[in-house]
């Protein structure tokens, strides 16, 4: 947009306190665009592997489970979980609730705590829950 | 900005009267991949394997199969209108904000439409054999 470089802009990244607010609302939009670009493509490409045929499923299986593989996926459910989290307190903000600062603070702590905690079940489960 | 009077809106700087159907959309959509994503997971962790004659048996099942497109139409639609924001928000030249809406509209069709089609043979034809 344009604007006269001779007038002040307001305040902006550099003058605020760095907060757990202000991590998970760009956490939310990092993985919100990490879940559309590589999770997006990943699903396609594991139904589309699926639909064409076994080959292309072995192919498909051999990327994914490899330690490459592994990382994308865990990165991936951590994404998942992460912006589920913060999306549910986007719902809560959207009700007009959560914005008292203690509050808002430590839902955002919440937020990152719930996310980690959900992936760390999800693949305790993955590689111990037959045990269970 | 406009106001959103008259005058603006012939200037193209009012209102478009669009902006709630984008918010409204984007949580809709968002409830549904809460519920649709949270099946998939829940379904792949619960399933005897992910080898391929189980998943294709799997998705062929109708029960999975429709879940599983509906999934497809809110994860697209979902991260259409999220990525378009964050290109309104990053990405400042005018033109090159339109060819980049332009190509995420063509990934989200597209997406979509390679997802559905794969759930589609699959519960229409069984194992590719």
């Amino acid at each position: 947009m344009a604007r006269t470089s001779s007038r002040p802009l307001s305040p902006h990244l550099t003058i605020w306190k760095w907060g757990p607010h202000m991590a998970v609302s760009i956490m939310h939009r990092v993985t919100g665009n990490g879940l559309a670009t590589v999770g997006a493509l990943g699903l396609v490409w594991w139904l589309m592997a699926a639909a064409i045929g076994p080959e292309a499923y072995a192919t498909f299986v051999s990327c994914a489970t490899s330690p490459i593989g592994y990382l994308v996926m865990i990165g991936l459910s951590w994404f998942f979980f992460q912006h589920l989290c913060s999306g549910l307190r986007h719902f809560v903000l959207d009700m007009g609730a959560g914005y008292e600062l203690r509050t808002n603070k430590s839902w955002s702590i919440g937020v990152f705590l719930a996310g980690a905690a959900l992936t760390i079940l999800f693949w305790a489960y993955i590689f111990f829950g037959k045990a269970f | 900005m406009g106001t959103g009077t008259g005058i603006g809106r012939v200037r193209g700087l009012g209102s478009a009267k669009e902006g709630a159907h984008h918010w409204l959309t984007q949580r809709y959509t968002a409830v549904g991949n809460l519920l649709l994503v949270l099946w998939l997971l829940f379904s792949l962790i619960s399933l005897p394997g992910l080898d391929y004659d189980s998943v294709v048996a799997w998705i062929a099942n109708p029960l999975v199969a429709v879940p599983m497109m509906l999934m497809l139409v809110s994860i697209f639609l979902h991260l259409r209108l999220g990525m378009q924001v964050m290109l309104e928000d990053y990405v400042h030249d005018k033109g090159l904000n339109f060819l980049c809406i332009l190509l995420l509209n063509f990934y989200a069709i597209g997406g979509a439409a390679a997802g559905i089609f794969a759930i589609a043979k699959i519960a229409f034809t069984g194992t590719a054999e």
